[in-house]
């Protein structure tokens, strides 16, 4: 028995109603009915990250979501038009060459942009030396261990690190 | 993934109400686990219940000056949240150490505890799994075994449980509040939530099919200062190898729980009285069995007992 659902949420300022099969990811969701092929399908696991997109603001794995799970929520892909960090991560990656193929970038970006935010409210990682603190120091070191959920095939790392880093401090 | 009856609950009752209804059926909370197991068809529910708007979503404090975590409060929020950070140190680190960033922001604290198996046999269903598929067998035992247990397995099933969360939650005596579509409740110590394998490894818990985690339970936390070591074979983004989350005193005293050796949170209470780092790591290690490529895990535990210890001490 095939069931459909109706479920309708916010898209880069869109609101789409659609009717799905429930096993529809997020992620596919965007790509094929939505037509938002900015956000890109990697492993389909969770485990490279080229999927990622903001969700009410918190970078997920789109891949790993169903759909009529996000009734109601508020979702960004790159192709976002309203956010000042999105644009400037975008101008700093093509500054610092922060890709070769670029087929991670949309999920690098959308994840570095989720990251920032996480910065500015004092989510700690593994590599925060006092967890007590809340104010949280944007170095190298956590930029690389809050984006290793990210992978990136072509090992741009030095030059996304770079462009991040520069974004940060654009953006206040 | 096959076809499944998607049901949103509203609330808990409406949520084991539907989990009673006689079909095999799944909670889905973050999915981050769940769903990577269903496109694999591991996972095979009939139906899927979606518990996100349930609420379960508040860290609160109790009357003994413990926390009552709910069961759908993300690991992110929980890691950050900062009387988790000043007063369990341990779980806060735990959580920091495991998966990614975007899995943390969806995976939830009961969802943690639920988490399968990554042995890499289990995922394979071309391969034989008595936990995937009962009867047929280990591929594990005479396998690539690198990550599997070296306690509490057996000849079934050497899978170990993955979650870093669990092993400080163990550490610090967590008890498990969880409701079922009677409506009756009960507390489970983590200690007993999950099983051994023995000769049914595919049931992981105590849990009934209609059982639903609501809450985690902190009790105040014992003096002295918290750690968590996890040792993995990359930096970030890898399941422990071996992981510690340890609590010592200014005597020297300690107390530890593993990630990484066993199929569910290892702790050997025993171990408390011992001082000297070799005699802990002897309680700990009694019984210990490699299956050979995961031999190293013996003499690897053995040495980050010694090397917490060491760091504490400064």
């Amino acid at each position: 028995m095939e069931q459909i659902i109706k479920v309708r949420f916010s898209a880069n300022g869109q609101h789409p109603e659609l009717d799905l099969d429930p096993r529809t990811t997020l992620l596919d969701a965007l790509r094929e009915h939505l037509r938002l092929t900015g956000v890109k399908k990697g492993c389909d696991h969770g485990q490279c990250g080229a999927c990622t997109v903001l969700v009410n603001g918190q970078r997920i794995n789109s891949c790993l979501s169903l759909a009529v799970m996000h009734e109601g929520d508020d979702i960004a892909t790159i192709e976002t038009e309203d956010s000042a960090i999105i644009a400037a991560l975008q101008d700093a990656f093509i500054e610092h060459d922060g890709f070769q193929c670029g087929y991670c970038t949309p999920g690098q970006i959308c994840s570095a942009a989720g990251m920032l935010d996480e910065i500015r409210r004092g989510v700690p990682s593994h590599v925060t030396k006092l967890l007590g603190e809340e104010t949280i120091q944007i170095t190298d070191a956590e930029v690389r261990e809050r984006m290793s959920g990210n992978i990136c095939r072509c090992a741009a790392y030095p030059n996304i690190v770079r462009a991040i880093m520069q974004a940060a401090g654009a953006v206040p | 993934m096959k076809a499944f009856i998607y049901t949103r609950a509203r609330d808990s009752a409406q949520a084991t109400n539907a989990a009673a209804d006689g079909k095999t059926t799944k909670f889905i909370a973050g999915g981050t686990n769940l769903l990577d197991l269903m496109k694999l068809q591991v996972e095979m529910p009939e139906q899927l219940v979606d518990i996100n708007r349930i609420g379960l979503d508040k860290i609160e404090e109790t009357p003994e000056g413990g926390l009552k975590i709910g069961a759908m409060v993300r690991n992110a929020a929980l890691a950050t949240d900062l009387r988790v950070r000043t007063r369990y140190e341990a779980l806060s680190r735990a959580l920091l150490s495991g998966a990614s960033a975007q899995l943390r922001n969806k995976a939830t604290t009961g969802g943690n505890l639920l988490q399968r198996t990554r042995c890499y046999y289990f995922y394979d269903t071309t391969k034989p799994c008595n936990k995937r598929s009962p009867g047929s067998g280990c591929a594990a035992l005479g396998g690539f075994n690198r990550i599997h247990a070296i306690l509490g397995a057996s000849e079934h099933c050497i899978a170990t449980h993955p979650s870093d969360m669990a092993v400080a939650m163990r550490l610090l005596d967590a008890t498990v509040e969880t409701v079922k579509a009677d409506g009756s409740t009960r507390t489970i110590p983590i200690a007993t939530l999950h099983k051994l394998p023995g000769d049914t490894p595919d049931q992981e818990t105590v849990l009934a099919r209609d059982e639903l985690i609501t809450s985690v339970t902190l009790p105040p936390p014992p003096p002295g200062r918290q750690i968590y070591r996890k040792v993995r074979d990359r930096a970030s983004y890898a399941f422990a190898l071996v992981s510690v989350a340890a609590i010592i005193d200014q005597s020297g005293r300690s107390r530890m729980a593993f990630g990484g050796l066993a199929p569910k949170p290892w702790r050997v209470e025993a171990a408390d009285q011992q001082t000297d780092p070799d005699a802990i790591a002897d309680h700990v290690l009694q019984g210990a069995a490699g299956y050979g490529a995961n031999d190293f895990k013996i003499p690897l535990a053995r040495r980050v007992i010694r090397a917490v210890l060491r760091d504490i001490k400064g």
